[in-house]
């Protein structure tokens, strides 16, 4: 029953606030997602004992429930998803976008499906909020989005629903295969039965799933959406996007890829972990090329994935975890990264690196932050992105040398970026539009200094996630070695 | 059974009140008509029996299609209000009585057991509808509809009952059992070369009444022409009612002969997807491109026909009903925004008349958006579970080359469904509030709230068998 809570909760609050359409939308919304997250605490909570679940009939004459899930590793994920949407909500603070009951409204039901994604037990039902959770971030950034929106989120939304049909339809084909009369999607039965499949038929579907995850990740070639729709989303549309919705991707991975294909791993891992690596590499090198900030990180983000895709399809204890703990750093580092350039623009109305500079003179606390953030994002020692991506590199590493080497590089070429966007805008000397730049107001700082100390806590403490999430690992690899 | 009855006599009923009573009080007696006959159907309900000499069977499954043919009618008349003909033109009691005979034909046309009685059943529906597509009489284009529609129709169903006749010369019945019982005792070797030409005639004949490539050249036309209201109603209750029919037909007495009608219709089915789909990307006007979608929603149909299986029945029950719900609202909306442009823009059913919707009308802005995702198949919505069973059923026959391509046309009908979605929520316009009649918002959010409550919870009708 919790985990309906958790699930429906937001969508109520969500849709009462575009129903009604309340003055005091943005208190509203604060307090739901800050109940969201002490509710999912205390389901975390019990989770770390035992795996918790719930389960109700859906579509019985289809063999489909609605059945619940949380054991280490979607534990992780809605973790992730209700600590980072009340900062999210909290960015709003004092813009436009407060009290605007629609786009929090929007931002809350985006929330359950992300959740309900997460949460399923039935792989039907993960393809159902997979889906269903196009629709709100579609209209947030279609409704709020900067220039050109209209072309640019409709290629999003067509893209990334063209890839998902092709897992609905591998998804369909097991499904049929399963046993009894009605069927099951019930992932361990999936599991079971995806299992005596031959090495062709598990290619296949191997590729089917992998592209659906792939376009929603991005994997390089199918990233070309993502840098524009990163680009054109509001702020908080982009924070969604990057932060969690892109965790879907991988989470599928995990989820239903390695263990219900294990031949079509083994006969083309190896290709989809070199197309990660090339977009590892590629995204990087266009990174640093980037004048605007936003889409240096939209860029990142995509160089960021491709290496967690790379760690997962490596199929080890290590990949997997450390893409575990990487899609919870990516995620409190990337949403710090884009407030800190929503900041940067609401006051200086640009995003332009070559025009901005000094800002440190004005700002000392959003230079600390800033700072810390962008540390952890290039993974620095006893920040958080260290320990993720120290096990993904090792993990590609004992797969396959070569890729792992060229892998390594990411993390010179992510520190150059990186701090060359520090360098130009922090730094230097003070520009035309960045002269009379305010100080952080105390939202602000209320969002980014918990995000930065989470920064800090992440890396001496990776521990307390690891070992949450290192039972089901553990239980999941039994399924592939 | 009762029900055509009752409706055939209400029907005629309906003509003398129009010597009385106004247009809204025959609107409100037409629906009281409908809503009478729907209870005497649902009465039937796990009753199974033949009437008139067994020509007449009422099974669940011819229920529950009869219950969706007049929930269909039952909206349309709410969404009607005199036909969009300004008040002295109005002949609203010809219209509602024509509306209700071509339900009993629609009823007859899903619960036959005879070929005859299919017969008078399909000519009842269609003579009917062929005055309503005229009905907007002083506009040329309606006339020109129906004038096609009547020629292309007459000629579909000659071919139509010559594939009866030759049947009936090949099996010497006209009862479906018989037939069935006849093809089944006749070795193959024996059995008459104009056995298989006369399916594949009906087939023909059923094809055309669809609209599936190639046989849908006067839809676009037809639906485009016809006042919009009777559109809606041509696009739901006909196409519901022969879906029922073709699949009673090839799975009854000619399910022995599948490896006869399957290959066509896989081909067919192809076809009629990707003439439907892409055609429709490039429609300006939102109501021929519902034309073009009700085309393509043929071509998943018709896949489904073609799995004949165990869960098929309940498949295009399913989608029908979906279908059914989506189209209504779309459709609607098409017709109130075209009705406060009229005189406004030079083409009031474009996609540019719709831009700006969303401002001053949330709620049909809402509804029109939840239909065109219901149609684009996307979840939260019924047409998800739609599309999902049909695949399910085909894949059951481990066939992949059709289910891909309908795979790559629902992403492609996703770009031309949003075309409408980008119009009213994303483009500047300065449409002001519609006022809705009470009826209209009660058709539209009963079948909004109708597509959402399938999208979630699809067992409500799977559960029926």
């Amino acid at each position: 029953m919790y985990l309906l809570f958790i699930l429906l909760f937001p969508l109520l609050i969500g849709s009462a606030l575009l129903i009604f359409k309340p003055k005091n939308a943005f208190a509203i919304s604060l307090a739901a997602s800050i109940i969201e997250l002490a509710a999912t605490a205390f389901v975390l909570k019990e989770a770390s004992l035992n795996p918790v679940s719930f389960s109700a009939p859906w579509v019985a004459e289809a063999g489909l429930s609605f059945s619940l899930y949380v054991d280490g590793i979607s534990g992780v994920l809605i973790g992730l998803c209700a600590l980072l949407v009340p900062f999210i909500v909290a960015t709003t603070a004092n813009t436009d976008r407060a009290n605007n009951a629609q786009f929090q409204g929007l931002m809350l039901a985006m929330q359950t499906a992300l959740m309900g994604a997460f949460l399923a037990k039935d792989a039907f039902l993960f393809y159902f909020f997979f889906e269903a959770s196009l629709l709100p971030i579609y209209f947030l950034a279609a409704i709020y989005g900067g220039e050109n929106k209209n072309a640019i989120t409709f290629k999003f939304f067509v893209y990334t629903l063209f890839g998902s049909l092709f897992f609905l339809i591998a998804l369909v084909y097991v499904y049929l295969l399963t046993p009894g009369e009605f069927h099951s999607a019930d992932i361990d039965v999936l599991y079971q039965t995806a299992k005596g499949l031959s090495a062709d038929q598990q290619g296949y579907l191997f590729a089917a799933f992998f592209l659906a995850f792939a376009i929603k990740m991005p994997v390089f070639p199918f990233h070309t959406w993502q840098p524009d729709t990163y680009t054109v989303a509001p702020a908080q549309g982009t924070m969604l996007l990057s932060g969690i919705m892109l965790k879907m991707g991988t989470y599928g991975v995990i989820r239903l890829v390695l263990p219900m294909f294990p031949l079509g791993v083994a006969t083309w891992g190896l290709t989809a972990s070199i197309l990660s690596v090339i977009g590892v590499i590629y995204g990087s090198i266009i990174a640093i090329q980037q004048k605007d900030a936003k889409r240096l990180l939209a860029y990142s983000s995509f160089a960021h994935v491709g290496l967690m895709s790379a760690g997962i399809l490596s199929g080890s204890i290590e990949g997997i975890q450390g893409a575990l703990y990487q899609m919870l750093s990516h995620g409190i580092n990337i949403i710090g990264l884009f407030f800190v350039i929503e900041i940067i623009e609401r006051r200086t109305k640009s995003r332009e690196i070559a025009q901005l500079g000094g800002i440190t003179q004005f700002s000392y606390p959003l230079t600390v932050t800033f700072v810390i953030l962008s540390l952890g994002s290039v993974a620095l020692p006893l920040t958080n992105g260290f320990v993720g991506e120290f096990l993904l590199l090792k993990s590609v590493f004992d797969q396959n040398l070569t890729l792992g080497i060229i892998a390594g590089i990411t993390i010179i070429l992510g520190a150059v970026y990186t701090l060359r966007l520090i360098q130009k805008s922090m730094f230097g000397n003070v520009s035309r539009i960045t002269a009379d730049f305010a100080d952080l107001t105390f939202a602000e700082k209320a969002v980014l200094i918990p995000l930065s100390a989470l920064v800090i806590l992440g890396g001496i403490f990776p521990s307390t996630v690891l070992g949450f999430s290192e039972p089901a690992v553990q239980q999941l690899i039994q399924w592939f070695k | 059974m009762t029900a055509i009855i009752a409706l055939s006599l209400l029907g005629i009923l309906n003509l003398f009140l129009g010597f009385w009573l106004s247009r809204k009080t025959i609107q409100a007696a037409t629906l009281l008509f409908l809503a009478g006959s729907m209870a005497l159907t649902a009465l039937d309900w796990n009753h199974e029996l033949l009437w008139y000499g067994h020509m007449f069977h009422t099974t669940n499954t011819s229920i529950s299609f009869s219950l969706i043919i007049q929930l269909a009618a039952f909206m349309v008349v709410s969404f009607s209000k005199g036909f969009g003909i300004d008040e002295e033109h109005t002949h609203p009691a010809e219209y509602y009585a024509i509306l209700l005979f071509s339900v009993v034909g629609a009823i007859l046309m899903v619960s036959f057991d005879h070929l005859i009685m299919f017969f008078v059943g399909l000519e009842i529906l269609s003579v009917a509808m062929y005055v309503l597509t005229g009905s907007d009489k002083r506009n040329l284009r309606s006339n020109e509809a129906a004038l096609k529609y009547f020629l292309m129709g007459s000629f579909a169903t000659g071919i139509l009952l010559f594939g009866i006749t030759l049947v009936y010369g090949a099996t010497r019945s006209f009862y479906l059992a018989n037939i069935a019982v006849a093809i089944a005792n006749t070795p193959p070797e024996s059995t008459p070369v104009f056995l298989s030409i006369g399916v594949l005639l009906i087939l023909v004949g059923f094809l055309f009444k669809i609209s599936a490539a190639p046989f849908h050249f006067w839809t676009p036309d037809v639906y485009e022409g016809a006042p919009t209201i009777f559109t809606m109603f041509m696009s739901t209750v006909v196409k519901a009612a022969s879906f029922a029919a073709l699949y009673q037909l090839l799975s009854g007495p000619f399910g022995t002969m599948y490896g006869t009608w399957v290959y066509p219709i896989y081909y067919i089915s192809m076809l009629t997807l990707l003439v439907g789909n892409i055609t429709a990307v490039y429609q300006q006007s939102a109501k021929r491109m519902l034309a073009y979608s009700s085309i393509s929603h043929a071509g998943y149909m018709l896949l489904t026909v073609s799995a004949n299986q165990a869960s098929t029945p309940s498949t295009i029950l399913y989608y029908s009903l979906s279908y059914t719900l989506a189209t209504i609202v779309a459709f609607g909306v098409v017709m109130l925004v075209a009705e406060y442009q009229t005189g406004r823009t030079e083409k009031p059913e474009n996609f540019s008349s719709f831009e700006g919707l969303a401002k001053q009308n949330p709620g049909l802005a809402f509804c029109f958006t939840i239909a065109l995702l219901s149609l684009a198949g996307i979840p939260l919505t019924a047409g998800f579970w739609g599309k999902f069973f049909v695949f399910s059923d085909i894949f059951n026959r481990h066939v992949y080359y059709p289910v891909i391509l309908a795979i790559v046309m629902s992403a492609v009908g996703v770009y031309y469904y949003f075309k409408g979605i980008i119009a009213i929520y994303f483009k500047e316009g300065d449409i002001e509030r519609i006022e809705l009649p009470g009826l209209v918002k009660f058709a539209m959010w009963a079948c909004t709230l109708g597509t959402l409550l399938l999208g979630v919870y699809p067992s409500i009708v799977k559960n029926l068998f």
